[in-house]
């Protein structure tokens, strides 16, 4: 796989794999809707002007057009911030898109808290329980650049439609071009028998690796699991993390309920009930602020996983 | 327009107003309403306008046609069935479960359909991207689409109006039906839709209006469209909804109706004597 470490920020590593797809094959067009120079799609209109198109601020008719496309042969990836994307899309993306088996890559920007100085109107809680209900849509939010780079490529290598959940801004190497790295099937990152941490995103993967420092601290081993795909939900590594620490703690940047440890809990319940915990929003909307301030007000934090982790096998 | 054209158009009108007719009369009620008010429409563009091959359903750079307002699925159907894209005998499946003719027209399921309608305000969106991919592709190619004038209170139809109109695609052509009348009753009561030629003309749109259920007024908006470069078209058609389903004309509730099979054989015999019919 390329070496994504060139890019800067997540936003050039997303858009990066696609403008490499889109040399390789000529039916890949992209959409925005006046958030091209946010995301940088401004460097696929600039490779492909003939095949970029803005639709203005009018995400529902973007995702509309998008199907239509589809439907000539075309292959296009979409673009919004993740509320827009999915919550101000949705019916376009579930009927003209999901019920007509058309394929459209969306990529949803800002997940969860990371929306930061935009604030709640702008915050994507529920974005995965919205996409999730969509049949034939992956799901994937990676916790790197590299692993941001590889997943988009497989994604479309992959046939299927696919929500992106990407960070904008900001950087985060936790991968090497030689790692293993396949959508479908997630990452362990540490190995412990103790309690079992699943996390999705950069904040969660951050803070969880972080927090697994503080319990080995304690004499607690924990397994931390990078889980970037969330659908297809790689049921066998979470089986086995279950079957082997015995407790499951699952971070999200997003909200229970639909989310990911709903989607876990309720497929362990019908093979191997464990104890779980869960550390996600909650029952709160987003709000303003730095990451660093949101991620204490929400507890998104290396002590409060830690907390929880040690409080869940308790 | 040739006489014998017309007659000729006026006949296949005729049949598909009887085999739409029978065809909800099978299942017992159905969308007649705005399938008949169309039914002009739909046999001047397959039997006049649209590239199609329909031993081909998915020749690449045919044209297209989205109906947005998937509702009128039992004319479309009857069309393409007359038309030689599937069985007649499938009319009589309509709504059954395990058709491939469900209420709403349904681009996976009948062959001809091009896209999936009925989730108002949709279609139209699609038809842009459509069109636009006909574009990309270089394909000599046109999308047709049907709206109605009660979609037209969805506010996707309108911003895909805006976007069809800033990117100039004049190889898109969109019909209004404009009768009217809305499920709950008259347009006019409930969100009148008023100044229609001067709104799309706001958005950048090549605009004509016509009386939707004469061919020639149709033929002579759809050749004056193909001559204007740079913008896409809108034709504005004036229509009675239920036209030719007489017991449904005039009626307020008219966009579903119950037919018995005797009722339609008793309602194609008066638009039988009406059109002066052997």
């Amino acid at each position: 796989m390329k070496d994504a470490h060139a890019y800067s920020h997540y936003r050039d590593a997303v858009i990066g794999a696609v403008v490499d797809l889109a040399k390789e094959h000529p039916e890949i067009v992209f959409l925005d809707a006046d958030l091209s120079s946010c995301i940088g799609s401004t460097a696929f209109k600039k490779e492909f002007p003939d095949r970029f198109f803005n639709c203005g601020i009018a995400e529902a008719n973007m995702a509309g057009v998008a199907a239509g496309l589809a439907s000539t042969g075309l292959v296009p990836f979409i673009h919004s911030f993740g509320c827009f994307a999915t919550r101000r899309a949705y019916d376009q993306l579930f009927i003209s898109v999901g019920y007509t088996h058309q394929r459209v890559l969306v990529i949803g920007s800002d997940p969860g808290i990371t929306a930061q100085y935009n604030g709640g109107t702008h915050m994507p809680f529920e974005d995965i329980a919205l996409m999730r209900q969509i049949p034939g849509f992956v799901i994937f939010e990676p916790s790197d650049i590299q692993s941001l780079y590889a997943l988009t490529i497989q994604a479309y290598e992959s046939g299927s439609s696919c929500y992106i959940r990407t960070p904008r801004k900001g950087s985060n190497f936790r991968y090497s071009p030689d790692d293993e790295i396949t959508l479908g099937k997630g990452i362990k990152l540490r190995d412990g028998k103790d309690v079992g941490i699943i996390a999705t995103g950069v904040v969660m993967v951050d803070a969880a690796m972080e927090a697994a420092e503080l319990l080995k601290a304690k004499g607690i081993n924990a397994t931390v699991i990078d889980l970037h795909t969330i659908r297809p939900l790689d049921t066998e590594l979470i089986e086995k993390t279950a079957s082997e620490c015995g407790a499951l703690l699952v971070c999200e940047n997003g909200r229970y309920a639909g989310g990911i440890g709903e989607m876990i809990a309720s497929h362990l319940a019908t093979v191997n009930p464990v104890k779980m915990s869960f550390l996600n929003v909650g029952d709160r909307f987003g709000e303003v602020g730095n990451l660093k301030y949101l991620a204490e007000s929400f507890g998104f934090t290396a002590d409060n996983i830690a907390r929880k982790a040690e409080a869940l096998i308790k | 327009m040739d006489k014998s054209v017309l007659q000729a158009l006026k006949d296949e009108a005729f049949e598909i107003r009887c085999s739409t007719i029978r065809e909800i009369a099978s299942f017992g009620s159905g969308h007649i309403g705005g399938s008949m008010s169309i039914v002009e429409l739909l046999a001047y563009l397959y039997y006049r306008e649209m590239n199609v091959d329909p031993s081909c359903p998915h020749k690449e750079d045919r044209d297209r046609l989205v109906v947005s307002k998937g509702h009128s699925g039992p004319a479309v159907y009857a069309t393409l069935a007359r038309k030689g894209f599937f069985p007649e005998e499938w009319l009589s499946t309509l709504n059954q479960g395990g058709t491939k003719l469900p209420s709403h027209c349904d681009m996976t399921k009948t062959p001809g359909i091009d896209f999936t309608g009925g989730s108002l305000g949709q279609g139209i969106s699609a038809a842009v991207g459509i069109a636009l991919g006909q574009r990309v592709k270089k394909q000599n190619a046109r999308t047709f689409c049907i709206i109605g004038d009660g979609e037209s209170q969805e506010g996707e139809v309108w911003e895909a109006a805006e976007c069809a109109g800033a990117w100039k695609l004049d190889n898109l052509f969109v019909f209004l039906d404009l009768n009217g009348q809305q499920l709950d009753g008259y347009t006019k009561d409930i969100i009148p839709q008023l100044h229609i030629p001067e709104r799309w003309s706001a958005f950048l749109w090549d605009v004509h209006e016509v009386d939707g259920q004469d061919f020639e007024q149709l033929e002579a908006a759809i050749n004056d469209a193909k001559r204007i470069p740079g913008m896409p078209h809108m034709i504005v058609m004036h229509t009675v909804k239920s036209y030719g389903y007489i017991p449904g004309e005039g009626k307020e509730a008219n966009h579903s109706m119950p037919i018995t099979k005797d009722g339609a054989e008793e309602a194609i015999e008066a638009l039988r004597k009406r059109e002066g019919r052997a």
